[in-house]
């Protein structure tokens, strides 16, 4: 079965979604990031959906799941590069995304995530090894 | 049925120019439903924004029908009224039906543990939106997105 990759960025989780999710792909997706979020103490998980054109409740549902339960776990959960044309969408369908914060690109995203975490307090645990690519599994 | 006369309820008339169809059984169907509503909305020249909105609804009239009406049929159809080109998609199920629909038209409003948005943020992102439904004999959405709509 196909599989979305989960990066690793030293304390933050990366997924790019690089195409229209079928149903059953997103939700494998929620539970290997919440699992991966778990098992590695991630403190912040960004979703790449730059290349994502449609968002529909559906997707927002999964998106707005994710993020309660990384919140849970300590997480935030930022989503970036979504199209303007997808944004413009969701406000008019009505859906909220609630908890879940926007950056145009990842690289503002983990600006962004960086800040939160030292609002939030440090909490160090050293666990910063950039070992690159984990998929979960 | 003369689908033409359920369309509208202008004067002027809208007319048919291509038309497709496309049945819908499960979640697998939904991505390929969406491009094909895709293909034809490029090919009128819609624009971005006017074709996420359709797609986007589309995208949740379909899953309604998968998931309350137990599947069904869609019909894409090119049309125009007077100068304006669109595009009209139907979706038809044989399922329960609906008993109370301005009560499913509320925003929040699910009887599958959900948000409550499919139907009202569809009718918010098309230009003409209808409903028709009876219990115990199924349900028919039609929505319309002019190019310029
Ligand atoms: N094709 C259908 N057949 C029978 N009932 C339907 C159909 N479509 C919608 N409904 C009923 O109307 C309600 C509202 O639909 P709507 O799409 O607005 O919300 P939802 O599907 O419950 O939630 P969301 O779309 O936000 O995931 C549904 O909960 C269901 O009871
Ligand atoms: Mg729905």
């Amino acid at each position: 079965m196909e599989k979305i990759p989960i990066l690793r960025m030293g304390q933050f989780l990366l997924v790019t979604i690089q195409v229209d999710l079928y149903d059953r792909l997103a939700l494998n997706l929620e539970a290997d990031l919440v699992q991966m979020v778990s098992k590695t103490g991630a403190r912040g998980v960004l979703i790449d959906i730059s290349a994502v054109s449609i968002v529909d409740s559906f997707m927002g549902r999964i998106i707005g799941n994710i993020a309660n339960m990384s919140k849970i776990m300590d997480a935030e959960t930022v989503v970036v590069g979504m199209q303007p044309a997808v944004a413009i969408t969701l406000i008019e369908l009505g859906l909220p995304l609630t908890g879940v914060h926007t950056a145009l690109d990842v690289e503002k995203g983990m600006e962004l995530l960086r800040n939160k975490i030292l609002v939030d307090g440090p909490e160090n645990d050293g666990d910063d090894d950039d070992n690159a690519s984990d998929s979960a599994e | 049925m003369d689908r033409r006369t359920m369309a509208t309820m202008t004067t002027t008339p809208v007319t048919v120019l291509n038309k497709d169809s496309m049945l819908i059984v499960k979640e697998q169907d939904v991505v390929p439903f969406r491009n094909r509503v895709k293909e034809y909305a490029t090919k009128i020249g819609m624009g971005l924004v006017n074709q996420t909105k359709l797609i986007t609804a589309a995208s949740e009239l379909v899953r309604n029908m998968l998931r309350y009406g137990g599947g069904g049929n869609t019909l894409i159809e090119v049309v125009s009224k007077g100068r304006e080109n669109g595009i009209r998609l139907t979706f038809s199920d044989k399922g329960p039906g609906i008993a109370n629909i301005e009560m499913a038209m509320k925003d929040g409003f699910t009887t599958g543990k959900s948000l409550g948005l499919g139907l009202p943020g569809t009718k918010r992102l098309v230009s003409e939106f209808d409903i028709k439904s009876k219990p115990g004999e199924g349900t028919t959405v039609m929505i319309i997105k002019w190019k310029n709509g």
